[in-house]
């Protein structure tokens, strides 16, 4: 939290066009997409799991949510049928790492596979970009905005808040660091261990499916190749924002300030006019900072 | 109270446990001791309920019971576990009460999570235990004898008839073994029976009234620690005397 504060402040300072309303505005509203998802990918870390198939999710939801609203259906039930599907998904996932043991990688990374090649089939490998009679309302929805901030920020906001609250006032999230910190212990005191599992990763593909259909209102139309590769800044959100793949750590905040971060370094190198295939290297080099930074600040802890 | 008749339990061809029989009262401290491999552990998992035997009848109370972790946990049986079985990343309070959190209505609707409570009860816990355990403490900053601590207050939480403690000597110092032990007596005091494994003798024969004795499965002694020395609970436990 404080590196994104420190590096904004820099940036104000060093570039004009940063402190902007657009840019703030555009910043913004393209790491909702990712925080969203990573509020969700942070549970799923915290209980020592991983939740590969994000991206893939948020394509096959962006796909049926276009295809029904194509059909000239409303776009509360497209939304139900893209969350649908997420949802489907979610259950999927959970039901095979909580219920049958599966590594969550290995399981995520199949339904990485699946959901894509899904999105391809109902698709067929079209791009839809015909909402039917709701378009104006999808489009208001994730491309319009509320007092400066993007729509999707603003959903955010309230998520990540919401998502805060959980985190400190429920039981379940109590469950959720309990599975992540000993997986074991947690089962002798009698917690419905595959349960606590299905749960996280169900709300993880719900959080994707959302963000899909944010999404496709902000780009105007939709292909099968939404969401592609965000699984990995999803993660990389998380982790930044101090979630440990090792589970029983994460807190909501922390990953919206991963996915602000990862944003800002790269608006940051664009505005300074530093060529944009360094990008990556930058972004990478900032997840293993973060990591080291995070030993370091752990190291004295143990030490003190 | 407990009652164990001829219970057995094997893992494919090996037999753990054979012909065992166990009673147990209230107020009544069992030392159970044995050789690595004995049975102690398999014994005390299926009294847990976290085995159902393969043979053989368990009794509370005078009635057959089939025990799973929870309904062992129901009729007023806690396990206190070797690896004392806690969340390192969270707190003394939140081990404490893992799994029985207190909640409140937030706003007369919303159940949440009661920290001041749960941190007011642990404490008081602590307190009564004579340990110096702090209730926000994480647990993995935190000594043997503290973590001991937390596992004694979270069985203790519940009020419990039977508390099952495995090797709860072994990783403490000195002190904090006769604080441990000054536990287990004042929690036969109220009534509570106690099946203690330990490798420790001076520990079984400072604090049990019975003494069990495990040679590769079998109960080869089961006699009043007044009846007993520790020259012949170790020459039964290595095999030199058949049985007693």
């Amino acid at each position: 939290m404080l590196t994104v504060a420190a590096l904004a402040g820099v940036m104000s300072l060093v570039s004009e066009p940063f402190a902007s309303a657009d840019n703030i505005f555009n910043v913004s509203r393209n790491f909702a997409f990712i925080g969203l998802i990573a509020l969700g990918q942070t549970a799923v870390i915290a209980t020592g799991g991983i939740d590969l198939s994000v991206g893939s999710v948020m394509g096959l939801a962006g796909i049926v949510t276009g295809l029904v609203l194509g059909s000239g259906q409303p776009l509360v039930l497209a939304a139900a049928a893209g969350l649908g599907c997420a949802l489907l998904c979610g259950l999927v996932n959970g039901a095979l790492v909580g219920y049958l043991r599966l590594s969550p990688f290995v399981v995520t990374l199949g339904m990485l596979s699946i959901a894509r090649s899904l999105a391809l089939v109902v698709s067929n490998n079209r791009m839809i970009h015909d909402f039917g009679p709701d378009e104006e309302l999808v489009l208001a929805l994730g491309g319009g905005r509320f007092l400066g901030l993007a729509n999707p920020v603003w959903l955010l906001l309230v998520a990540a808040l919401a998502a805060a609250a959980w985190f400190r006032y429920s039981r379940l999230a109590r469950y959720v660091l309990a599975v992540g910190g000993n997986e074991v212990s947690t089962r002798l005191a009698g917690i419905p261990v595959a349960r606590v599992k299905l749960t996280v990763y169900v709300l993880s593909s719900l959080l994707a499916g959302a963000s899909a259909i944010l999404m496709i209102g902000w780009l105007g139309a939709v292909t099968n190749a939404l969401g592609q590769g965000y699984e990995l800044r999803v993660i990389a959100s998380a982790v930044i924002g101090g979630a440990n793949l090792m589970g029983g750590e994460g807190g909501a905040f922390g990953a919206v300030a991963g996915a602000a971060l990862i944003e800002l370094i790269r608006n940051s190198l664009l505005l300074l006019g530093v060529d944009p295939y360094w990008q990556g290297a930058f972004v990478g080099g900032s997840i293993i900072v973060a990591m080291l930074v995070e030993r370091a600040r752990r190291g004295r802890r143990t030490a003190g | 109270m407990l009652e164990l008749r001829s219970v057995g339990m094997h893992f494919g061809a090996v037999e753990a446990l054979v012909d065992v029989d166990l009673r147990l009262g209230a107020g009544e401290v069992v030392g159970l001791m044995g050789d690595n491999g004995a049975g102690k552990s398999t014994l005390l998992k299926i009294v847990a309920g976290n085995f159902s035997p393969t043979s053989g009848r368990v009794l509370w109370d005078g009635a057959d019971v089939e025990l799973s972790p929870l309904s062992a946990r129901e009729l007023g049986i806690e396990a206190v576990y070797q690896d004392l079985a806690l969340c390192d990343n969270l707190s003394a309070a939140a081990n404490v009460f893992l799994g029985r959190e207190l909640s409140r209505r937030m706003f007369g609707v919303l159940p949440v999570l009661d920290h001041a409570a749960m941190r007011r009860k642990s404490a008081e816990l602590f307190a009564e235990l004579g340990s110096d355990t702090r209730a926000d403490d994480l647990v993995r900053q935190m000594s043997g004898g503290q973590r001991q601590a937390v596992a004694i207050a979270r069985a203790r939480l519940s009020s419990p008839r039977l508390v099952l403690l495995d090797e709860p000597t072994a990783a403490i110092s000195v002190r904090q073994i006769a604080e441990v032990l000054e536990l287990i007596r004042s929690l036969r005091e109220q009534g509570v029976g106690i099946l203690l494994i330990s490798h420790r003798m001076s520990d079984v024969f400072a604090v049990a009234d019975r003494i069990l004795v495990l040679r590769r499965g079998r109960k080869v002694a089961d006699k009043l620690t007044a009846d007993s020395s520790p020259e012949e609970v170790t020459a039964l436990i290595t095999g030199a005397i058949e049985a007693a």
